[in-house]
């Protein structure tokens, strides 16, 4: 070992607490970003295996009622491959000890000979053998605790029907099994079931007919080319219009998660390299100043300049790499155990988790570029450094009075404060980088704490104060207002809104979008439209409200005119203005007044369901009696899925929130820590001269832990400023049509930021308050500054 | 006592010539002249003292004929090659092969104990003595393990020294050497300085303030504000052991 190489491991020994500090960064940063990337690939690859072991289809089509035979029309259009029809519908369940309303989604499985196009994934049991037996989805399973040989009944037309468990099963087309409409899934009170086909045609009244087709297409065929054709033939058979993967709806949303994780790691690591590698410059640049007279020396006794770059090259990626292999092993660890909490959400038969070379490569490059984007500037500064100016004491620094001084008040400063304030202000751009790094620090602790303050906003404004109904009633069909005033009838329901929901296109100009336009009560209270001031706005008497980004995404103003085409009974298509916007952070909607919307469809007083109220005390009897009507094809209870959305979320939301905000606060100590180090090294001198002088242990602990906090002070602020930049960056990537995440930061977070940043001060403060009091005073004095 | 090192000016090999030396730094807004043209000659084999008072230009001079520093005019030559005007690369190995130098604050590398601080050198020098050879030349054997901190402001000196000569310079070139010492730790260290000088016929240029030293020189170059005051030459040189300050 050459004695160059010694002297490295020697200095990275007695470096050792700021080593640790600059690892913990790199833990920090490499860990988030292998956690991210890793749990995304995992996700990604285990979709991918899944769909294409389990033939996921790739064109969906549903329809009123169509003939068997018309499917080999539909397999002779040109691009399919394989055509599956099936009868699928939903009902009313129940379970024995279980009161709540259970929607079931019942599907039929293919015939014998049939293509098993999104086939099972049988976690135990068997497929049916008899016509009373089904397959039940495993997180519904789960919940209940049902198990092959269990009993459930259904209200299948009319008829209580027993149902016996035969298997607990997974499908690639309910990776989020969510009720239709819904937002969250609420897996206690929903459930795909999966029968054979003659008892479901049965049931719905589909012998020798189908009203469900999933279609997989060839290598080269153009899937909007298939779907237009697919329309055409299926049109008269009162076809709501074909679609891809994009508009399927759990598809639709893992894939949605997937951009948005894939933002995040983007966003996240973009932070982190940057946090990062500030914090090397800060770093190695104050090590190579205060290695000047030894770079000197080295040079001065032949050593070139590259041998001296590549010495403290060597010494950066030493202290770097320390964090590289920690942050893999956390990371990956991490990544792991997110993709499986993932899994909560997403039903995935398994996970195909693994660590790709790529990623450690990635995690190594994420060191080197930090490191280099870090301490480029301070390497070329040893680099190049002329050996006499090196020899030389850095020019003494010029104090000037403070600005405090300067306006003044310096009268109301004692001399420590006076002494702290000079310090800080007699090196601007270096107290600058300080209070910038320790802003960054904050910045990533309000970005950690963003989501969970966001989630609980978007949950509140769109089910506390637009919906308010405790149940939502949806029909099979639409149904005449009898039904609303048969709900009404009902004890303990204390009012009842009916709504009417038809599946549209929208055009405008050459853009189109495929949502529901939502028939809403004149004057009511249990569903409401908010205007961007989020205050309740007032439905037109004409005219459609869009939520605003659908608006924009139409590229529509008010007063335009929207095509709105039905994809139900008639299929008209109108022309229709757009009478304003409203603003909605779930999904995008079209709203306008029911009557109205009945006299775009041409039809009487139909409903497609209604919102009720209930009386305190009168769920019970409700949910027995809703269970009786066969018109009842799905009940959804408001509260109980935002409680169980967030019972589900919770435990993902506080792990995330606690991982990024350790990650952040990692971070922030490590500045701090840092900081506090090399204004120690620079200014023990001054410090011991004070001691000597008479200042006590506690004055002089003083003036250096007093400097520190006025930084972290000075930082507070525009870390708040950069948190919020960075809030507002994750808000524009998380954009999509299916939330859009709210700028809403409560005080709380950045409280919780700048107090974790304080108590990271403190525990620096307490660190180098020991090197304080062991300065060797005379030892100090001795050594030429 | 010691004989001068050579009497016939004729059979002197001629080290350093240097001719309307000039350096001007810039502090800020200020000019600052350390040199203000200097003609000088130094012969292989010399104990030089450059003698001035603190500002008078005597580092600056030291650090231009070491291949440290440039000057702002005027030339240096070294044996025929000349340093002005020469690349980093090849002051660099100017340095490496053939200077040796001393600092007043003995710049040891903390990190590394007195062994390794001279191995620094010797690993890189084209044919050094070894390390250990060198430090028993200032009678440090026995210290060669301790690190920076475990060593006495003489002992220190007097490694950096080893460090200096471990190359085996045709220059050594010493900035206030016994600056930071007392009299007694600072006549141990002229002598380690002197016996070199003697034993390994390297040119040396000490530069101190404190004129005492200068009864050991062949030769004393006063310098004053940036220029050569006068020389003269000692008829015989001083035991370091005389000395007293």
């Amino acid at each position: 070992m050459s004695v160059l190489q010694r002297k490295l491991l020697r200095e990275l020994r007695q470096l050792r607490g700021q080593v640790l500090a600059i690892g913990l960064v790199m833990v920090g940063g490499i860990g988030m970003l292998v956690m991210a990337l890793s749990n995304y690939d995992g996700l990604a690859d285990t979709r991918t295996r899944y769909y294409a072991e389990h033939r996921f289809a790739e064109v969906f089509a549903r329809v009123k009622r169509a003939p068997l035979p018309l499917t080999e029309a539909v397999r002779a259009i040109a691009g399919v491959r394989e055509v599956a029809p099936r009868v699928s519908g939903f009902v009313n369940l129940e379970l024995g000890g279980y009161h709540e309303p259970i929607t079931g989604q019942i599907v039929s499985l293919p015939a014998p000979g049939e293509p098993e196009l999104n086939r099972l994934f049988l976690r135990a049991g068997a497929l049916p053998d008899a016509d009373d037996e089904v397959v039940v989805g495993e997180a519904f399973a789960e919940v209940h605790e049902l198990r092959p040989g269990d009993v459930l009944t259904a209200i299948l037309n009319g008829r209580r029907q027993r149902l016996r468990v035969s298997g607990i099963g997974l499908s690639p087309e309910f990776v989020y099994q969510i009720r239709p409409g819904d937002v969250f899934p609420d897996f206690a009170r929903f459930s795909v079931l999966w029968m054979r086909r003659e008892p479901v045609a049965t049931a719905f009244d589909m012998d020798g007919a189908f009203n469900d087709l999933v279609l997989t297409l060839t290598r080269e065929a153009r899937t909007a080319d298939v779907i237009d054709a697919l329309d055409v033939l299926l049109a008269p058979y009162g076809a709501t219009g074909a679609h891809g993967r994009d508009l399927q709806m759990s598809h639709r949303f893992l894939d949605t998660e997937l951009k948005q994780l894939r933002v995040m790691t983007v966003l996240f690591t973009a932070v982190y390299l940057t946090v990062v590698a500030f914090l090397l410059n800060v770093v190695v640049g104050r090590l190579i100043s205060t290695q000047r007279e030894q770079i000197a020396v080295l040079k001065a006794f032949g050593y070139s300049r590259w041998e001296v770059g590549l010495h403290y090259g060597q010494l950066v990626l030493l202290m770097v790499s320390s964090g590289v292999l920690p942050g893999l092993a956390l990371g990956a660890w991490l990544g792991r155990g997110m993709a499986r909490m993932y899994m909560d959400f997403y039903r995935f038969p398994f996970l195909d988790w693994s660590l790709r070379p790529e990623v450690v490569l990635l995690a190594f490059g994420f060191a080197l570029a930090a490191a280099v984007l870090g301490t480029v500037g301070a390497l070329r500064r040893a680099f190049a450094m002329p050996p006499a100016q090196a020899m030389r004491p850095e020019a003494p620094p010029v104090f000037h009075h403070t600005l405090t001084e300067r306006f003044g008040l310096g009268a109301l400063l004692d001399p420590t404060a006076r002494m702290v304030l000079r310090n800080i202000e007699r090196r601007p751009l270096r107290s600058a980088l300080s209070v910038l790094g320790i802003g960054l620090g904050i910045g990533i602790l309000v970005m950690s704490g963003f989501q969970h303050g966001a989630i609980e906003e978007m949950i509140d404004v769109q089910f506390s104060f637009a919906q308010r109904d405790d149940f939502a009633v949806t029909f099979a069909e639409p149904t005449s207002s009898r039904a609303a005033q048969e709900l009404a009838a009902l004890p303990g329901v204390r009012r009842v809104e009916p709504f009417r929901s038809a599946a549209v296109r929208l055009r405008h100009g050459h853009r189109s979008y495929r949502t529901a336009l939502q028939g809403l009560p004149e004057d009511g209270d249990l569903k409401r439209v908010l205007d961007t001031r989020l205050q309740p706005a007032a439905l037109p008497a004409a005219g459609l409200l869009l939520t605003d980004y659908l608006a924009e995404l139409l590229a529509a103003r008010p007063g335009d005119l929207l095509e709105v085409e039905f994809l139900e009974g008639h299929r008209r298509t109108l022309a229709v203005p757009l009478a304003g916007t409203v603003h909605e952070y779930l999904g995008v909607s079209a709203y306008a007044r029911r009557d109205y919307v009945n006299r775009l469809l041409g039809e009487g007083a139909a409903l497609s369901g209604a919102w009720l109220a209930l009386e305190s005390g009168a769920r019970p009897g409700v949910v027995a009696a809703l269970r009786e009507r066969p018109r009842v094809a799905a009940v959804t209870d408001r509260a109980a899925m935002v409680q169980s959305f967030r019972d589900t979320m919770a435990e993902s939301i506080l792990t995330f929130t606690l991982i990024s905000a350790l990650m952040a606060a990692s971070i922030a100590i490590g500045v701090v820590y840092n900081a506090s180090r090399i204004t120690l090294a620079e200014r023990g001198r001054e410090l011991a001269s004070l001691r000597v002088l008479g200042y006590t242990r506690h004055e002089v602990r003083a003036l250096l832990i007093g400097e520190l906090f006025t930084l972290t002070f000075l930082a507070l602020l525009p870390g708040f400023l950069l948190g919020t930049a960075m809030c507002w960056l994750l808000v524009q990537g998380f954009v999509s049509d299916l939330y859009r995440v709210p700028l809403v930061l409560p005080p709380a977070s950045f409280a919780l930021a700048g107090l974790v940043v304080l108590a990271a001060t403190a525990v620096s403060g307490l660190l180098v308050r020991r090197r304080l009091d062991r300065l060797d005073l005379v030892a100090v004095l001795k050594i030429r500054e | 006592m010691h004989a001068p090192a050579h009497t016939a000016s004729g059979s002197r090999e001629l080290v350093f010539r240097a001719a309307g030396l000039t350096k001007v730094y810039r502090m800020g807004d200020v000019e600052v002249h350390a040199l203000r043209g200097v003609d000088l000659e130094l012969y292989a084999g010399e104990f030089v003292v450059l003698l001035g008072a603190s500002g008078s230009g005597k580092s600056t001079l030291l650090n231009i004929l070491g291949g440290l520093d440039a000057p702002t005019d005027g030339r240096v030559e070294c044996r025929g090659h000349p340093l002005t005007g020469a690349g980093d690369d090849e002051l660099t190995r100017f340095r490496r092969e053939h200077v040796g130098f001393v600092f007043q604050f003995y710049n040891l590398i903390p990190s590394l104990t007195a062994r390794e601080n001279v191995a620094l050198v010797t690993e890189i020098a084209p044919q050094p003595m070894a390390p250990e050879a060198a430090l028993a030349l200032v009678d440090l054997t026995g210290r060669m393990n301790h690190f920076r901190a475990q060593l006495s402001g003489g002992e220190q000196q007097r490694v950096a020294i080893a460090r200096a000569i471990a190359k085996r310079p045709d220059v050594l070139l010493c900035d206030e050497p016994t600056g930071a010492l007392d009299s007694a730790t600072g006549v141990l260290v002229l002598e380690a300085l002197e016996r070199i000088n003697l034993e390994t016929g390297a040119l040396t240029v000490v530069i101190t303030h404190n004129a005492v030293i200068a009864r050991m020189a062949d030769r004393v170059i006063h310098l004053s504000d940036g220029r050569i005051a006068g020389e003269e030459r000692n008829p015989v040189r001083a035991a370091p052991a005389e000395l007293h300050w």
